[in-house]
């Protein structure tokens, strides 16, 4: 079983780096951009084979190690 | 007086770090980070500048977690002073010690210069040997030292004067220009800043080394 973690800053936590890429994306030419906001993604192979339970360890990863949960939220897909 | 100095791979300011401690008196020891416990008898621990583990998840996320950092927390606890420079203070705020989180700098630049603090605090037994308000030329040096808190946090912060230092002309985009933080008991500093970088004459400037006396000597004094 995979599961796919997305991390993203919180809302109102500035983001430079989503900051920069929405002004290159200007640059270019794609002025439609309202805001940019940049994460990450971390993809996770599991040995456990139940989802319910999967969802509940990943989530305990993700308050541990995988996000900081003072500028970071998560949100978890089980695949 | 006894300091302890965590070596992660990745750190680079570990020698400097106690070179500066030694420079003031204190006896200094070298921990490695996949110890699960100190070495008896430490007054303090140094958490060095780096990018421990390369910087991967989060600069310090994963030397949070290592061995060590489980007893440098217990320490902490147990009212024990611990350290943090620069990569130290990225990961004393991921393991909980230190409230709030560093981020990018604004201006997404590595930002190596030396720049001007400002003593915010002289409670602590780091900064008691400098003035209220004095100037000190320090040098940083990171990429992740953008210093954010909620509203709330900042100002109890500041209310508790637990704001050791502040930028004089904010480099980085910290809230409240926040350059270090102490915790609650004073006795847990964390800053971006490298004062064991301005602690000899050789290094440009030496606005650093009252830092380091003073806390050898609250030491040896208890």
């Amino acid at each position: 079983m995979k599961a796919r973690v997305t991390v993203m800053l919180k809302n109102g936590v500035l983001d430079p780096q989503g900051k920069a890429v929405h002004h290159a994306l200007a640059t270019l030419g794609f002025d439609g951009v309202d805001g940019v906001r940049q994460g990450k993604v971390i993809e996770l192979t599991l040995t456990e084979t139940d989802a319910a339970k999967a969802e509940k360890t990943v989530g305990e990863m993700c308050e541990k190690l995988l996000a900081n949960m003072v500028i970071e939220s998560y949100s978890i897909e089980i695949l | 007086m006894k300091v302890g100095v965590v070596v992660f791979p990745g750190s680079n300011c570990d020698r400097d770090l106690a070179v500066a401690f030694k420079a003031a008196g204190a006896d200094v020891t070298m921990v490695w980070h996949k110890d699960t416990s100190l070495p008896s008898g430490l007054d303090m621990i140094g958490v060095p500048g780096g990018f421990s583990f390369g910087d991967y998840l989060r600069c310090g996320a994963i030397a949070a977690q290592s061995p060590i950092c489980h007893a440098v927390v217990d320490h902490a606890k147990a009212g024990g002073y611990v350290f943090g420079v620069c990569n130290g203070f990225q990961i004393l705020t991921e393991t909980g010690l230190l409230p709030g989180a560093l981020l990018r700098n604004t201006n997404l630049k590595y930002i190596c210069k030396t720049i001007p603090l400002t003593v915010k605090s002289t409670d602590s037994a780091y900064t008691s040997g400098y003035q209220m308000g004095q100037k000190i030329m320090v040098p940083i040096a990171h990429h992740d030292g953008n210093y954010t808190a909620d509203a709330d946090t900042v100002s109890r912060l500041q209310g508790q004067g637990r704001v050791a230092f502040t930028y004089g002309n904010n480099p980085n985009g910290s809230v409240g220009d926040i350059a270090g933080i102490l915790s609650e008991n004073h006795r847990v500093l964390g800053m971006m800043p490298h004062p064991e970088r301005a602690a000899d004459a050789a290094h440009g400037g030496t606005d650093g080394q009252a830092l380091f006396r003073a806390v050898v000597g609250a030491m040896q004094a208890a």
